[in-house]
């Protein structure tokens, strides 16, 4: 079972993060983690390889230059090596370009399955993976509760407003994966050593055939004009009291609210 | 000037999705700013029903019959129908649903144009201008495409549905015939226990954390949602822990919602909880810690142990209701 997970580098929600002066995200503000949804999807992986008895996790990343250390972490999980897209042209891409990046770089790999996280948490379209799907040419089976890979085919159960659709699809194929998975391990110190001879290969635009002219930053399609705070809620208001009086507090307030 | 088109989105049972009535509503407003020409399509298994809802709301509306939809997933054939209709459209809006987002990458790819996604609003000056929350609400943006058409996908409750004053016009369309993408086949719909209203759509939301200590503390929680006719949401250490499913969770892994109250039992509240809720026109918390996170933004905070507080409370509600 050969799965490439689709992994990305944000920065960290310290509450540190930033948009530079080019109102584009400041990547290089603050310290970079896996994308936390992404880290489900590794997990999901490295326990569908663990119960295939073999088999390899590969990640695969469109990223800053800088990103390898980001990428060592889910190595030390447990996964194998890691593909790392890398290009000057490429900061400031938008979603579109990300998935023609992506779908280029797995067009050079070999895989059975590729997992990706449901959305980032810093541009947060949730539409990458879906592109991805598109340009490749491979079946899309999205929010994934379950994962059971058969005889050629995936099996996934789609998370639904009612509770779940169970998909079929053949091999290789496409899923997005959901915190309903499993929580992500967490790395051993084993695994964090044997992260550091794990080999993280970078290729650029031209290595996959790409033009600058095409993808990255100077074709993004969209753009931000402005940003602000939002404004900030008013103070709040502390009620310390025995609990039969501060009920009914709570009651007048939700009164005067119209709440209730 | 061109169009403005509205994916719309259909439950299993053949309903038309409330976003979707958000969505058209946010489309009309734009078109009355902008002179568009507005549409909105409807691809389901049996369209007739939604197409007729969303009719209330724009004014024309393209209904297409795919049958294969009864035992396929709906996007990749929502899109392969919107492609005709998106091709030639100025904006194309959909809801920013699970459905709704693998639509818009998909349209993305097929049709190589840009996604503007979680709109909280959308204005209209010489194009559409799409406001954002981005870095866990800590930050407002204001985007807009570089170059010409776009997609936009829309959160939910930030517009709030508004039927037209006439009832549009639907039209059956023919679908389009299959286009070899790669069909994934439902075998089986299956509903769980306690599949409840999607809590994106509740007014109020009591939501229980860590502080509940046990799938047995959620029962205080359940009480308060009935009290306040509510739904029950949860921050993702109750989720972890197995007290809840994960449907219920608010946050930045989980839900994103926008109740007219939310009330949080024995929650944080730090940012990753705070990204899903903190849009709530009312918040209250009921925590025993008085520097929990959350208390820095809450509009009421009441100090105490909350199996002591909400009890007085659900009996202080139902007295005052009686």
């Amino acid at each position: 079972m050969r799965i490439v997970v689709l992994a990305k580098p944000v920065p960290d929600t310290t509450g540190q993060e930033r948009l530079g002066p080019d109102l584009r995200v400041d990547r290089a503000a603050v310290p970079a983690v896996v994308n936390a949804n992404d880290e489900y999807a590794i997990e999901a992986a490295l326990k569908l390889r663990e119960a295939a008895g073999e088999g390899s996790v590969t990640l695969l990343a469109m990223a800053p230059e800088s990103a390898p250390e980001t990428l060592r972490k889910a190595l030390a999980m447990g996964a194998d090596s890691g593909v790392l897209v890398t290009d000057p042209a490429l900061a400031g891409s938008d979603t579109l370009s990300t998935a023609r990046v992506l779908a280029a770089a797995l067009g050079r790999l070999e895989y059975d399955l590729v997992l990706a996280g449901a959305d980032t948490s810093d541009g947060g379209t949730g539409t990458v993976a879906a592109g991805v799907a598109v340009l490749t040419g491979l079946p899309y089976l999205s929010y994934a509760a379950k994962i059971e890979p058969t005889e050629g085919v995936v099996r996934v159960r789609r998370i639904s407003p009612t509770g779940y659709d169970l998909l079929e699809a053949p091999l290789p194929a496409l899923v997005v994966a959901t915190q309903a998975l499993g929580e992500p391990r967490y790395p051993s110190l084993r695994g964090i050593m044997a992260a550091r001879s794990k080999s993280i290969v970078a290729w650029s635009l031209a290595d996959l055939g790409l033009d600058p002219a095409e993808v990255g930053g100077a074709v993004a399609s969209t753009k931000v004009l402005r940003a602000e705070a939002p404004p900030t809620r008013a103070a709040s208001r502390v009620i310390r009291a025995p609990a039969a009086e501060a009920a009914a507090q709570l009651v007048d307030f939700l009164a005067e609210r119209r709440l209730i | 000037m061109g169009t403005i088109v509205v994916i719309a989105e259909v439950a299993a049972d053949g309903s038309l999705a409330r976003i979707s009535t958000e969505v058209a509503t946010l489309a009309r407003t734009l078109a009355a700013a902008s002179g568009h020409d507005l549409r909105g399509l409807v691809v389901a298994a049996d369209p007739g029903a939604a197409a007729k809802e969303l009719a209330g709301y724009l004014p024309e509306v393209e209904a297409v019959a795919a049958p294969e939809l009864a035992d396929h997933v709906a996007p990749q054939r929502v899109a392969a129908e919107a492609v005709r209709l998106a091709r030639s459209a100025d904006l194309v809006l959909l809801g920013a649903s699970p459905d709704g987002r693998d639509v818009a990458g998909i349209l993305s790819a097929v049709l190589g144009r840009g996604v503007l996604a979680n709109a909280t609003a959308v204005t209209w000056d010489d194009g559409p201008v799409v406001e954002m929350s981005v870095f866990g609400g800590r930050l407002n943006t204001w985007s807009a495409f570089s170059a010409g058409p776009g997609i936009v996908t829309v959160r939910t409750n930030f517009v709030t549905a508004e039927p037209a004053s006439s009832v549009g016009r639907v039209s059956a369309v023919d679908a389009e015939p299959a286009d070899g993408s790669p069909a994934v086949r439902v075998l089986e719909r299956v509903a769980e226990a306690g599949g409840a209203a999607p809590i994106e759509e509740a007014r109020v939301i009591v939501a229980g954390g860590r502080g509940v200590g046990g799938a047995d503390g959620f029962r205080v929680v359940e009480e308060l949602a009935e009290a306040l006719g509510g739904a029950i949401g949860a921050s993702r250490a109750a989720v972890d822990a197995g007290w809840i499913p994960f449907s219920q969770q608010i946050g930045q892994t989980g839900k994103i919602v926008k109740p007219a109250l939310y009330v949080g039992l024995g929650i944080s509240g730090a940012i990753q909880h705070k990204v899903g809720m903190q849009t709530a026109d009312t918040i209250v918390a009921i925590n025993r810690d008085p520097d929990a996170p959350i208390a820095e933004y809450a509009d009421l905070v009441v100090v105490g142990d909350l199996f002591e507080v909400v009890p007085a409370l659900v009996a202080a509600l139902r007295a005052r209701s009686a």
